[in-house]
């Protein structure tokens, strides 16, 4: 690991402004997949602003009955947390089945929105990534991709975000917010939180640099069923090759988001009117003009299979 | 810290010896016309005081330091175990501020003021912790490179059922949490055992819930 400089701020506007400053710094707050990577000098900050200190750490409701959970909420008190259980069961279900207790432990509400991406290619600092090294290339475009992006790639990067929390977000239409070292606040839906590789694939999200995350607000529930079915290697503690989170209503109709397809939670909103008449009808608009690889193109049935047992499981 | 006035000191002690003279060592962390984004050329020193195992220890560590780092380094708490240093093996599972986490996966200078409870404060061997005695009655283990961090993360993971934390495999999210072999083997899976040792964990950890084995 490279040596760095340390600090706790006062405020989030301080946090912000103190990682503005500097091109090298970064936030800090669980630390459970940035200190992986600095351990791996994939990540090299050189001043780390620890956030843990600042609040932001609380459930609260909102006044158009939603709920706003404080960017440092860990993963298992949103788990656990009563109303997000009884109204928000997709994303306790997805926070449940991603990671290790000790590191839902620590991971927090927005450092999971952050968390980079798994992909082998990433990793081996060996590689070219364009992601890890822009312009450097992409070892995974010819390479093991099983794992791999099927939809929403380039030529560039065909990485996925590697996360569960987020797909469930996705599907509840949450909106993140920040603050700047100004002290001005933004909201951006989640639906425009996580980009796609396009030719910078280093940029992983449309915040700007210094920009904060301070809260993830979820609007009011939904009702219906809701169902988070992950697929992975093992029965657990690995990442999604496709997940889906899904709240079905009892007419049939809903919503679903797919996870470890596309460099980002995958919903088309469009193809939902044709929940009622089944997973294949719903799939067949989501991944229309899906380019997957030799080795992922299984990903397209799966993604059917379990929106497929998804929509079963609803039902019964 | 290693004492250099001692006639024997042991491997690790002159390991970590090495380590602590060259941070002492080290000058402000910044030469001079530097710009403030280059970073620092030496290693960065911050102090921080935590509380392990009910003691309240004081020290002034590299920043990079990890909380296992501080442990078995520093503090000379070799109980907790670095498996693979990157949160994937359990290894290092210590109990902070009451709950489990990974400590090769957080840094010391995170946690002041922290209470920190490692495999050596759980129990001794003359005052064994009752998840430790029954590792040692169900054969919980073979090599016992992953049983400090099995023994952390078992005592806490019961505590999570009796919080009414829910997991993956909790069929109702809003009914009361029960001990089965299906929650505890969940639970678990941030622990791994290459002996193989599982089956006689979830019994030990059964038999320390009150259920019977």
């Amino acid at each position: 690991m490279k040596s760095f400089t340390y600090e706790r701020p006062n405020s989030p506007a301080d946090a912000a402004a103190a990682v503005s400053r500097n091109p090298n710094a970064k936030f800090i707050a669980g630390g459970t997949n940035l200190l992986d990577l600095m351990k791996l000098q994939i990540e090299t900050p050189t001043h780390l602003v620890d956030v843990n200190g600042l609040g932001l750490d609380t459930i609260e409701a909102t006044p158009e009955g939603g709920l706003r959970v404080g960017a440092l909420v860990r993963n298992t008190d949103l788990a656990s947390d009563a109303r997000v259980r009884k109204d928000y069961a997709v994303l306790s279900r997805a926070l449940l089945a991603g990671a290790s207790g000790q590191l839902r432990n620590k991971a927090t509400t927005a450092g999971n929105l952050l968390q980079r991406t798994r992909c082998p290619y990433f990793y081996d600092t060996a590689q070219a990534c364009n992601k890890r090294q822009p312009g450097s290339g992409c070892s995974a475009l010819d390479g093991v991709s099983r794992q791999l992006a099927v939809i929403g790639a380039s030529e560039a990067c065909i990485a996925t975000h590697p996360g569960d929390m987020a797909v469930a977000m996705r599907v509840l239409d949450a909106t993140v917010e920040t603050v700047d070292a100004k002290g001005a606040s933004r909201k951006i839906p989640i639906a425009d939180f996580h980009r796609l590789p396009g030719d910078r694939p280093e940029v992983d999200t449309s915040l700007a640099p210094g920009e904060l995350i301070t809260a993830v607000t979820l609007p009011k529930p939904l009702g219906g069923a809701h169902i988070y079915r992950k697929v992975r290697d093992r029965a657990s503690y690995a990442y999604a090759l496709v997940s889906v989170a899904a709240v079905v209503q009892p007419d049939g109709s809903g919503r679903a988001a797919f996870g470890g397809v596309a460099h980002k939670p995958w919903r088309v909103e469009a193809a939902e009117g044709e929940m009622a008449r089944g997973a294949k009808a719903v799939t067949a608009q989501v991944f229309a003009g899906a380019k997957p690889t030799h080795d992922n193109a299984y990903k397209l049935t799966l993604a059917e299979r379990t929106l497929g047992a998804a929509l079963n499981e609803a039902r019964a | 810290m290693p004492s250099f006035g001692e006639n024997e000191l042991s491997r690790r002690d002159v390991m970590a010896g090495a380590t602590a003279c060259a941070a002492l060592a080290a000058v402000p962390a910044r030469a001079e016309g530097r710009p403030e984004t280059a970073g620092p050329e030496q290693p960065v020193l911050a102090k921080v005081s935590l509380t392990v195992n009910g003691q309240r220890r004081e020290l002034e560590l590299d920043t990079r330091t990890s909380l296992l780092d501080a442990a078995r380094e520093h503090l000379h708490l070799t109980g907790s175990k670095k498996g693979c240093d990157h949160g994937q093996c359990g290894a290092c599972t210590m109990i902070v501020d009451g709950r489990r986490i990974n400590s090769c996966l957080t840094l010391a200078v995170m946690h002041q003021g922290s209470e920190i409870t490692t495999i050596e404060g759980l129990g001794q061997p003359d005052a064994l912790h009752p998840m430790q005695a029954a590792f040692i009655k169900h054969d919980g283990y073979q090599c016992g490179y992953c049983t400090p961090g099995q023994i952390c993360s078992g005592v806490a993971v019961l505590a999570e059922i009796k919080a009414g934390i829910p997991s993956h495999v909790t069929v109702d999210l809003n009914a009361p949490m029960q001990v089965t072999d299906a929650e505890i083997r969940e639970r678990m899976s941030g622990n791994i055992c290459r002996c193989g040792a599982y089956s006689n964990i979830v019994e030990a950890m059964t038999e320390v819930a009150g259920r019977p084995a």
